[in-house]
């Protein structure tokens, strides 16, 4: 294959960021890392990403591919054959897009709740936030990954999100591998991998990240 | 071949079934259709079906249950490949980008319709009509992108952002004659309301879609049953 031109528009603390650098990692991928200014967005940003404007932004030979999940599953496209993401069989590939679809329908945003909220609200966010990840440990049961017995579609999805969970603990005064200690066995073991671990920011810089936004945003 | 083994579990006035439908009929399968008589009840086949949601649409394919209307549709296109025309572009950047504005229409353009539809009050509905209208106009650029010069967002065939937005034409055209505005309108979006034509006189689709006046009448009741839930006790 010939030098392909790819350039990754990202923020490090994004976990939809994070899906994609894992995805590249899978696949072997060189690429170009450009950390973005969310409160400057440069103008390339602006022109591939007209309609969102926001990162992560997968620029291919010139040509710009936008949203997390359309980006892991094109990354998987473009390069079937190291490391599949998405499974062969259309039952199989629905199921693992289904799941994919859950994480980010639920986990960002309850997380967000439980880290911007106090009192009931919170208590609520943090119930449906542990709610959903023993439905995901449901989904996991007694494989190594979601993929099976390896890095799939809905690991890469949801194990960035692993990287703020000491942050959601410390903002929600829980402990997230009390109440779902499989799915934290799950994300040690995908932190094993360096396509995982490079990816991802350390919990505590993802933590003085959200303390940083709070101050900012006048959250106690 | 007629497929005995395909059921589709929903509800007549919900365009997300209605994407599944069309589907189908594309790919010329057969299926049994099962009324769900939501919200008033759900069946124990849904909840077995669909445990997480609970809701519909929900395509039971021998004993295989795929829920979320997108995720069924591009579903459908990979199991019955035997068809003239895929649902889903062969390219893999086209892919991206069918897949692309059907999420736009998902996340962005069909909450707004939402909200126009149950808006309380008269500021409400006038914020969210400005956002419908406005995404009509980057649907009507997306349409030149993708069309590139042909019927439809898939060029010569109904394709993946035809299902996905088209499936919403009944509830634009209800929502809109609540409003007294035309939401896809001749002056701002002229591509979109000629091919608003040509989707609704689609083989594939023409005898699937609901009556618009029952669906104005049904529309009617959501909303208020929606506001009912929604104004605080006394």
């Amino acid at each position: 294959m010939g030098d392909e031109d790819v350039v990754l528009l990202d923020f490090w603390p994004s976990p939809f960021g994070m899906r994609v650098r894992i995805a590249l990692a899978e696949k072997e991928i060189k690429y170009e890392y450009k950390e973005e200014d969310l409160r400057n967005k440069s103008d390339l940003l602006l022109k591939m990403n007209p309609i969102h404007k926001k990162i992560p932004v997968l620029i291919h030979n010139g040509k710009p591919v936008c949203e997390s999940l359309i980006q892991v599953q094109y990354i998987d496209d473009i390069w079937p054959h190291k490391s599949p993401l998405l499974p062969t069989d259309p039952y199989q590939r629905a199921i693992a897009k289904f799941w994919g679809d859950f994480v980010d329908k639920k986990i960002y945003d309850l997380g967000r709740k439980v880290w911007t909220t106090k009192g009931e609200e919170q208590e609520a966010a943090k119930k449906e936030f542990i709610e959903c990840l023993k439905l995901l440990e449901g989904e996991l049961g007694n494989k190594a990954y979601f993929g099976g017995e390896n890095l799939g579609y809905v690991d890469v999805v949801l194990v960035p999100f692993y990287s703020w969970f000491y942050a959601y603990e410390k903002c929600g005064n829980f402990s997230i591998e009390t109440e779902c200690p499989k799915l934290i066995a799950w994300a040690k073991r995908c932190m094993e991998k360096d396509s995982v671990s490079k990816s991802l920011p350390d919990q505590d810089k993802i933590y003085d990240f959200v303390l940083h936004l709070k101050k900012v945003f006048g959250i106690e | 071949m007629a497929e005995s083994n395909v059921m589709v579990l929903g509800t007549w006035a919900s365009p997300f079934v209605l994407r599944v439908k069309i589907a189908l009929h594309l790919k010329s399968v057969n299926y049994e259709n099962h009324e769900e008589n939501l919200p008033e009840s759900k069946s124990d086949l849904l909840l077995k079906s669909n445990p997480v949601y609970k809701k519909v649409p929900v395509l039971i394919h021998g004993h295989n249950p795929i829920c979320e209307s997108l995720i069924i549709v591009e579903y459908i296109d990979e199991v019955w490949t035997t068809s003239a025309s895929s649902i889903l572009p062969s390219d893999a950047y086209e892919r991206a980008q069918s897949r692309f504005w059907a999420a736009y229409v998902e996340d962005k353009f069909f909450p707004a319709l939402r909200r126009l539809l149950i808006g309380a009050t008269e500021e409400d509905k006038k914020a969210a009509l400005a956002e419908v209208v406005e995404g009509t106009v980057v649907l009507e650029g997306a349409f030149g992108e993708l069309s590139k010069g042909k019927a439809f967002f898939g060029g010569d065939n109904i394709g993946f952002v035809d299902i996905a937005l088209g499936s919403l034409l009944g509830w634009i055209e209800v929502i809109g004659k609540q409003c007294e505005t035309k939401l896809v309108s001749e002056a701002k979006t002229p591509r979109l309301v000629q091919w608003a034509d040509c989707f609704s006189a689609h083989e594939a689709v023409k005898d699937v879609l609901p009556e618009v006046d029952k669906l104005a009448d049904f529309g009617l009741k959501l909303r208020a049953k929606i506001l009912k839930a929604l104004a605080p006790t006394n």
